[in-house]
């Protein structure tokens, strides 16, 4: 325990130097790392621990994609899709229902169900159809195939993640966050950002309004077959009612643009690909005079009145926006639609002053906690508490460094972690030197009883920071958020004060030792 | 140099042993109340568990609170608490989860913004649905149930049962304790709050295993002396390095209690007591349960130099 390799020495120092190194960079001003990481070569050290966004302001929002909603609109697809086809066939059926993610059909005649059969299986191959209830009352399941679920889910999925950051990139934050999390959820981190910028859908289509619904089907809400009610604020009776198919969706959508309307207003110009182009044409050769409705995630925005025929695939909408409103109205549409609704499970947003609060009072209680623990460690021990204390310095580097390279995240309880993690390093120190002296006090020679005492107390070490280390290993693996944040620092914490009290303060005990060669250990 | 450690007494000799039942009934006691409180009054759970929204807002002076109190009680937004947080000019808000989607949560937030005027700038806004408070109690449960297995094997592994059990038991201690403390203070237990439980059960464990690494030495050591005598006589010998540690522990947690500002007060309180929990329960919960526990029980009864010791080992 008193003896060191040349090698051992040196790699100790070298693992010290690369701790400080690595941590140096936490140092710099925000414009001083920029220059730096623009000047200095990139193998050197430059890489800083990010800060929580309850450190540096910002917002930060959990969304949950409602696939399911979709996958349920395609089942409804299906069943419509079976009733054409058994339709077509001159099938009659007794039953048509959708039954979680499957549709079932049961044929009038029960003789006809192989030919029902031929016609629907063959509807959707998302779909596996299977024939089931026997002879006497057969009924045929279209299920949802597993895999085509996972595809559909997927691609929802990173489409959702890929509009959201069309979206965000618009709005020109610095290095936004936008992450996948689990099987349905998207998390979203804006550094700087002060403001829940709402998510629409997005999801535009443009309907002919109907003329074949009367103004007390209207104020009842109710809707002849093919038609629809939407809410429009505009409208004196606050609803339109719309033909349910549309003229054109926003799938053809190619671009959109803010502008200024006739009045001077702000509005939003469109452009249409060639389909949508020609369907739009075709739709107002057809149906000059009347009105139609631009629909955006189930409410009319307006509902201008066809003048002529619109044939070079533009269009514009105007509705009394501010000019606000008409430019979040252009990125939306830019953008494309969410591919299916988002639901917010959690949105937190701290805003700058806070923030900056928050790690000048971090900064304060840490510098105040670590003199209060130097005085009180000199005072303890004196000269073992002030190369204790050096060893704890370099502890600190260390996790800076580490958590750095590790590119993790520093949260205020992150902070509070650390700070007791200051606490807990003194710890091996303290129970290496209560070793020695009562090495000492059993009548042994300083060297013997240092070697003798850091012998003693290394099965002690290991065993305490084991233990805890298996409770963070506990929480990392089965944490979420914060508690695994957390882990993290303790993990770390706990291995850099293995390594300082084993093998730093041991160096310097031992070099001290062997350059003074003390009769009695000032303990 | 030395320093004043060296002016301790070399062991100091206190009989923690024959005190035991002092802390069985103290820390029977804070247990009783603190889950009896937990029933009655129960946490005062934060928006993280229960839903809803947080505004934190600085005014340009002083916060006139009954004032703004009934400005956003006027909106009809449901249950609505405001509390000063720190300093007489900030204001903490806490309003219902609203009825609706996302777009009626935002507009809570503006109406309630509005109404406050245009002088007050919003340092945080939050808004927590309720599935995801439910998904973060059971992950953090789980964690910790894990965690205490695991300790319990490796404890048992390189220990003996009883040790394990006691570990566990003087963890569960601290634990409860600490949700005891929010109970009885009704401080918002939040998610932080959560990694301060466990933060303490890391510290306390730690603790814990220290004392009992010397048993287990001196057990080895002292194969003819009774287990009182031994376990009395662990704890001496590492009574300096106990309170030297949590000394410097809760000096560097002082500080962070005092300069770190409002947002992590309630935390560090937390860890401040459960540092004090954690290493008053290593030496009167965890050691005593050994005895209870009937680790070598040919020891307990062997003559020791302790009449003392030896009587009350007898009657209990």
């Amino acid at each position: 325990m008193v003896h060191f390799s040349t090698g051992k020495i040196v790699a100790i120092i070298l693992a010290c130097l690369l701790f400080v190194a690595y941590a140096v960079p936490n140092l710099l001003g925000k414009e001083a790392t920029e220059s730096w990481q623009q000047t200095v070569p990139s193998w050197l050290p430059s890489q800083k621990i990010n800060l929580g966004l309850d450190l540096q302001g910002g917002s930060y929002r959990l969304l949950r994609v409602e696939y399911n909603d979709v996958l349920q609109e395609r089942v409804r697809d299906l069943r419509a899709d079976v009733r054409r086809a058994a339709r077509s066939e001159r099938i009659r059926i007794a039953g048509l229902a959708t039954e979680g993610m499957s549709v079932v059909v049961r044929p009038r005649d029960v003789s006809q169900a192989q030919e029902l059969m031929a016609a629907v299986r063959d509807l959707n191959s998302d779909f596996e159809a299977a024939l089931e209830g026997g002879e006497d009352n057969p009924l045929i399941r279209l299920q949802i195939r597993e895999f085509a679920r996972q595809d559909m889910i997927e691609s929802i999925m990173s489409q959702a993640i890929e509009v959201i950051r069309r979206r965000v990139d618009a709005l020109g934050t610095t290095e936004p966050v936008i992450q996948r999390q689990g099987d349905d959820r998207i998390l979203v981190q804006l550094p700087g950002e002060t403001a829940f910028p709402p998510i629409p859908r997005g999801q535009l289509s443009i309907h002919l309004v109907s003329v074949d619904v009367s103004a007390s089907e209207l104020a009842a809400g109710r809707s002849p077959e093919g038609t629809m009610i939407v809410p429009y604020t505009d409208s004196p009776v606050g609803v339109v009612a719309a033909v349910q198919r549309p003229i054109v969706r926003g799938d053809n959508l190619v671009g959109a643009s803010t502008g200024v309307g006739l009045a001077g207003d702000p509005v939003v110009n469109f452009r249409f690909d060639g389909e949508g182009g020609r369907k739009f044409a075709e739709a107002t050769t057809q149906y000059v005079g009347r009105q139609m409705a631009i629909v955006l995630d189930g409410e009319v925005l307006s509902a201008p009145v066809i003048r002529e025929p619109i044939l070079g695939g533009v269009g514009q909408i105007s509705g009394n926006f501010t000019v606000q409103q008409s430019s979040d109205l252009a990125l939306v549409l830019r953008s494309g639609a969410l591919p299916a609704d988002l639901t917010p499970l959690e949105e937190r947003t701290v805003g700058p002053s806070l923030g900056q609060d928050s790690i000048e009072a971090g900064q304060t209680a840490s510098i105040i906690a670590m003199v209060l623990v130097a005085i009180f460690m000199v005072a303890s021990y004196g000269l073992f508490g002030a190369m204790a204390l050096f060893a704890l310095g370099i502890n600190i580097a260390a996790i800076f460094a580490i958590l750095s390279v590790l590119q993790a995240t520093l949260t205020l309880p992150g902070i509070a972690g650390i700070v007791l993690t200051i606490g807990m390093a003194v710890d091996a120190n303290v129970l290496i030197f209560e070793r020695i002296r009562e090495e000492l006090r059993n009548g042994r020679t300083p060297i013997s009883a240092i070697d003798a005492g850091y012998g003693r107390a290394l099965t002690t070490i290991i065993d305490a920071n084991l233990t805890t280390l298996i409770a963070a290993a506990c929480l990392f693996i089965f944490g979420a958020g914060p508690v695994r944040g957390f882990s993290v620092t303790l993990t770390v914490g706990i291995l850099t004060s293995m390594f300082t009290a084993i093998m730093v303060t041991r160096l310097l005990v031992v070099t001290w030792l062997r350059r003074t060669k003390p009769d009695t250990l000032p303990l | 140099m030395k320093g004043f450690v060296s002016l301790f007494p070399a062991t100091p000799n206190i009989q923690f042993m024959r005190r035991r039942m002092v802390g069985f009934i103290l820390s029977g006691l804070l247990i009783v109340f603190g889950i009896g409180d937990l029933f009655v009054q129960g946490l005062n759970l934060g928006i993280d568990f229960r839903g809803g929204i947080l505004l934190e807002i600085k005014t340009p002076g002083p916060a006139d609170l009954s004032g703004m109190r009934d400005q956003v009680r006027g909106l009809d937004l449901g249950e609505v608490s405001l509390q000063e947080f720190g300093a007489d000019d900030v204001v903490l808000i806490r309003i219902q989860r609203q009825e609706g989607d996302e777009a009626a949560q935002a507009e809570a937030i503006e109406r309630t913004t509005a109404a406050l005027g245009s002088e007050i700038e919003v340092r945080r806004q939050e808004f927590v649905g309720p599935q995801v408070g439910r998904e973060l109690i059971q992950a953090g449960l789980l964690s910790i149930g894990f965690a205490l297995l695991g300790i319990l094997i490796y404890i048992w592994l390189r220990f003996e049962w009883q040790f394990a059990i006691a570990a566990v038991i003087a963890l569960l201690h601290d634990s409860i304790a600490t949700v005891a403390l929010f109970s009885l203070t009704q401080m918002e237990f939040n998610l932080s709050t959560v990694a301060a439980v466990l933060m303490i059960a890391g510290y306390s464990i730690n603790d814990t295993v220290v004392v009992f690494d010397r048993m287990r030495e001196n057990l080895r050591k002292y194969k003819r002396e009774s287990l009182i005598t031994i376990i009395n006589r662990s704890l001496n010998e590492t009574l300096t390095r106990t309170l030297l540690t949590s000394g410097t522990t809760l000096i560097a947690l002082l500080a962070l209690w005092l300069f770190g500002g409002e947002v992590i007060r309630g935390f560090t309180i937390a860890l401040i007591w459960g540092i004090v929990v954690g290493t008053y329960s290593s030496i009167f919960i965890a050691a005593p349960i050994l005895i209870f526990l009937n680790l070598r029980p040919e020891q307990l009864d062997r003559v020791s130099g302790d009449p003392n010791d030896q009587a009350s080992v007898r009657s209990s």
